[in-house]
């Protein structure tokens, strides 16, 4: 596989500089044809720029250095010239318009032509070519907001297809999906390089890209670390790529923690909740389940299972209507009607999906800090900026937030530093249950264990963590307790001393049966 | 170039607005051979402007959490046409008659809200609406004609400060009232430097603070012998005060307080405000009711001046309003605005549109170039984003003594360094 000769893409030196930082550092890419290439590095380490600049959206002349693309010196001006070459890329935020079908989405901008105007019974059925071979049955007429990610993400593949790709670019495929999603597409990459495609992968799910590539390039702080070649049929150790993407031996990917749980402290009964527009479905189903003091308690579930309805639902009722059910709270029964309750009652909820759901982009670091707990500093409703300051200065210290100063916007910090902050937001409350829905996506491996690490102190300190998540290894190497949740249904509850991913993953597959979910 | 990024507190770009006002205010001051800057002439402008800037100030706060208020004028005519009837018919005094108007004001600001807030209606469909409806029941109650106000109330639309004491050369209400605003200037420099102290955050050289001080002092200086030596009994004009005190107050409210920032919060991201635990429709409900207040407010002041209350008043102020905030540098998407910036971006509406005047261009010519100027100021706004640097937007940034603008660790900017720099909205 490995023919020098035969490189599809060679990128060399490349160096690319935005006002005030460096964020290539000559880069070199060796890509072969027919392989699957995989992009490793942290959150910030320069792959999506280096992409960018690959397709074209940084045009040539923006950036120093040589890309060659078939042993032809390349320079793209904008991504159609890119594409009109065959490189397509799939950005990570999926680039579909919710309310077009998939057969419109498909062809968007690349209209199948008829004599007047676009020929749409052509299109509809090049459309279910192109779907059949990503594996998609849907109707092409299904609008795309009413399939889910998995398939729009099946859907994003065979627009790029539809153009003639022969260099497929994936930013963070599997990201948003779940695992038989995941496998799915992971199966489906395959499939393509057997018929001579070639593709290059961003993923931060090391399992999957030790399961897919062929070679490996690793990028830390602007700069090409090192390529790494899979021998066929041999599998990458996972450690040996961490281990260049932070540069330092990262001794074990999940901080040691000792449990301390106490007695019951937050426990719900029997709590039911209908889905907001469609009255007869149930997203909760009876669930009953408690958290500790100082416990660590996983919900594991496939996406849409109903665990960030669940967790929703207990916030404060911010999600669906109430049906029935009880929340204790040390063992007095509490009933939030709105968040502003729920956090005066010490719940607190960090969302999943920051960007959308937990921040104000537009907000700097200290407002965001005190915005879930202002009346705390202050008095007769007017805002004390020093409390503010000091504050925001408190966790910027206690947490590691990497900032100049606090007075900076959270757009401009990394993943994992706007999932602090997020994080310092609602500990300003003084939450004795903490909700996390997906702390971790999206942000890198050393910003994860860091975040795992702030867990166990807050653990430690006698609060109970709940906490939603769709890795399996992660929910495994943090948690005391893992829940699973199925249909809207808890399905099961595993000590983590005993539970494997398979029996997880099994509780999470099982159709629940709702007059004897377990507890 | 240095020491004047010190002084500023941030970049230069920050006062950018404020720069183009005073570069316009001087131009025409020298196209017109010295007509623009005389205590007679500014005097006009405040009185000509100061409901328009009231009504910027309301409309800063509905543009910032996202919606629009097309109703102002008409909300105005008919708090006017209510008030002069109430007054000639019932014979109220003028006191009443404002109260009346503002509870007016709150009751159409009511209903505006209720339908944006509680029911989900787009601002913009709500007070359409309320556009047609307000202007309809104004000429219904007026039976379409003009109905004069009395004297006193016409103080609160062209009145000036009495004169008194001494014979200082000038009027000793601006005087005073010069003087008193130095002071205030002074004390707040002070005490903002030693809570900066306090909590141990970067504080500015001494210089600074001194030179601050110095400036603001010369600025408020020359307003007060320019405003206090106009003919005798013209004074700094009763509706600038009403402005100023309307400025002070909501700077305050949307900078310092909890409704402020859920103000912010809502308009720069609904869904995490509402999980941060913020009323959002409470949020929506109030601003649209205050502004129906300061549009009543508007409408007051603009009957006191013009001495009736006429079936054509407030036409096409909802515009003018919205020009100032946008010039101002709020985002169309919310989030985005401040008080202090729609001020300035209405008065450089008002110093183009007097200048003009007075440079005896039609009106034909003055909206060319007002159309022109909105979009040339918006336009520079998103140029200025698409560069990655801070936009006019952040002019007056919302802690404007914290805009240290340290280049942030290399390490830190790779979000921005790699997002497309259009999408960093």
């Amino acid at each position: 596989m490995a023919n020098e000769s035969d490189l599809i893409l060679e990128m060399r030196d490349i160096s690319k500089e935005f006002p005030g930082v460096k964020a290539l550092d000559g880069v070199s890419l060796r890509v072969h044809r027919g392989e699957i290439h995989a992009i490793c590095g942290e959150n910030g380490a320069g792959k999506s720029t280096l992409m960018k600049v690959l397709s074209g959206v940084h045009p040539h002349g923006t950036y120093t250095g040589e890309i060659f693309y078939n042993g032809h010196l390349a320079t793209f001006n904008n991504i159609r010239s890119s594409e009109h070459a065959g490189i397509v890329i799939i950005h990570q935020e999926l680039a579909l318009i919710p309310e077009l079908s998939i057969t419109e989405n498909i062809f968007l901008g690349n209209e199948v032509r008829g004599r007047f105007g676009v020929d749409w019974v052509a299109a509809r059925q090049r459309a279910r070519e192109l779907m059949e071979r990503v594996g998609l049955q849907d109707d092409p007429d299904t609008q795309i907001k009413s399939i889910g990610v998995g398939k729009q993400q099946l859907v994003e593949i065979a627009k790029a297809i539809s153009k003639d790709v022969k260099l497929l670019i994936l930013d963070e495929p599997t990201a948003a999906l779940n695992e038989t999603d995941s496998a799915h597409l992971l199966d489906l990459i395959r499939e393509f390089k057997s018929h001579g495609m070639t593709c290059i992968m961003i993923s931060h799910k090391l399992n999957e890209i030790a399961a897919i590539a062929d070679s490996i390039t690793i990028i830390r702080d602007g700069r090409s670390v090192e390529t790494i070649d899979v021998p066929p049929g041999e599998r990458v150790d996972e450690d040996r790529i961490i281990r260049g993407m932070v540069g330092r031996e990262l001794t074990s990917r999940y901080p040691e923690h000792t449990s301390h749980a106490g007695e019951v402290m937050f426990e719900v009964k029997d709590w039911t909740i209908r889905h907001p527009e469609v009255t007869e479905r149930l997203v909760c189903k009876g669930s009953n389940f408690f958290l500790r003091r100082g416990e660590i308690v996983g919900f594991a579930g496939l996406m849409g299972a109903g665990r960030t309805e669940l967790a929703r639902s207990l916030f404060g009722r911010s999600y669906g209507t109430y049906v029935k059910g009880q929340i204790f709270l040390d063992g007095k029964e509490i009933s939030p009607k709105t968040v502003e309750q729920a956090i005066e009652l010490g719940l607190a909820y960090v969302t999943e999906d920051r960007k959308v759901l937990g921040l104000n982009l537009l907000d700097d670091i200290r407002t965001t800090v005190v915005s879930a707990e202002l009346h705390q500093i202050s008095p007769n409703g007017v805002v004390d900026r020093n409390a503010e300051f000091m504050a925001a200065e408190k966790y910027r210290k206690e947490l590691r937030i990497k900032t100049p100063n606090v007075n900076e916007g959270v757009v401009k910090l990394s993943g994992g530093n706007q999932q602090k902050v997020v994080v310092a937001k609602w500990l300003f409350t003084e939450p004795e249950v903490l909700i996390l829905d997906e702390p971790t996506r999206g942000i890198d491996v050393g910003a994860k264990y860091e975040m795992y690490g702030i867990m166990n102190a807050l653990a430690d300190q006698g609060k109970a963590i709940m906490m939603i998540s769709s890795e399996l290894p992660e929910l495994l190497g943090t948690c005391d307790r893992i829940y699973t949740v199925s249909q809207g249904a808890i399905t099961g509850c595993l000590d983590v001393a005993e539970a494997t991913q398979e029996d997880l993953m099994r509780l999470m597959t099982l159709i629940p049966n709702t007059t004897k979910s377990a507890a | 170039m240095e020491a004047l990024k010190k002084l500023f507190g941030g970049s230069l770009r920050q006062f950018g607005m404020l720069f183009v006002l005073v570069a316009l205010a001087i131009f025409f001051h020298l196209m017109t051979g010295g007509l623009v800057i005389t205590p007679t002439n500014l005097m006009n402008l405040i009185n000509g402007n100061s409901y328009v800037l009231v009504l910027a100030i309301g409309m800063v706060m509905v543009i910032v959490i996202g919606h629009i208020d097309l109703a102002v004028g008409s909300v105005a005519a008919f708090v006017g046409i209510v008030v002069a009837i109430a007054m000639r018919d019932w014979g109220i005094p003028w006191w009443a008659g404002v109260l009346l108007g503002l509870a007016i004001g709150a009751l159409c600001g009511a209903w505006q809200g209720f339908w944006v807030a509680y029911m989900g209606i787009p601002g913009f469909i709500v007070t359409l609406a309320g556009y047609m409806f307000f202007r309809g029941a104004n000429q219904f109650i007026g039976k379409s004609l003009t109905v004069p106000v009395p004297k006193d109330f016409q103080y609160l639309g062209a009145g000036y400060l009495p004169e008194w004491g001494p014979n200082t050369g000038m009027n000793n209400s601006t005087l005073l009232l010069g003087l008193i605003t130095i002071a205030v200037l002074v004390w707040m420099q002070l005490r903002n430097r030693r809570a900066l102290i306090k909590v141990n955050a970067e504080v500015p050289p001494f210089w600074v603070t001194i030179v601050r001080i110095a400036l603001l002092a010369v600025v408020v200086g020359w307003l007060t012998w320019m405003f206090g030596s106009g003919r005798p009994g013209t004074s700094f004009p009763v509706p600038g005060l009403i402005l100023a005190a309307l400025v002070i107050l909501y700077t305050f409210v949307t900078q310092r307080t909890v409704t402020g920032r859920h103000i912010y919060a809502v308009g720069g991201n609904r869904l995490a405000a509402e999980l941060s635990g913020v009323n959002t429709r409470r949020t929506y409900f109030l601003v649209m009711l205050n502004m129906s207040v300061l549009a009543a407010f508007a409408g007051i002041m603009f009957v006191g001046r013009s001495t009736a209350s006429g079936p054509f008043d407030g036409v096409g102020w909802e515009l003018d309003a919205i020009a100032a905030v946008f010039i101002g540098g709020a985002a169309v998407s919310g989030g985005v605005g401040t008080v202090i910036g729609s001020i300035i971006g209405g008065l450089v509406m008002a110093v183009l549109n007097n200048g003009l005047q007075l440079m005896s261009a039609g009106s034909d010519v003055t909206q060319m170039i007002k159309g022109l100027v909105l979009l040339a100021a918006v336009a520079l706004d998103v140029w200025q984003k698409r560069q990655g640097k801070a936009s006019i937007t952040g002019m007056f940034a919302r802690n404007k003594e914290a805009a240290t603008t340290t280049p942030a660790e290399a390490g830190l900017l790779e979000e921005q360094a790699g997002a497309n720099p259009t999408e960093m909205r």
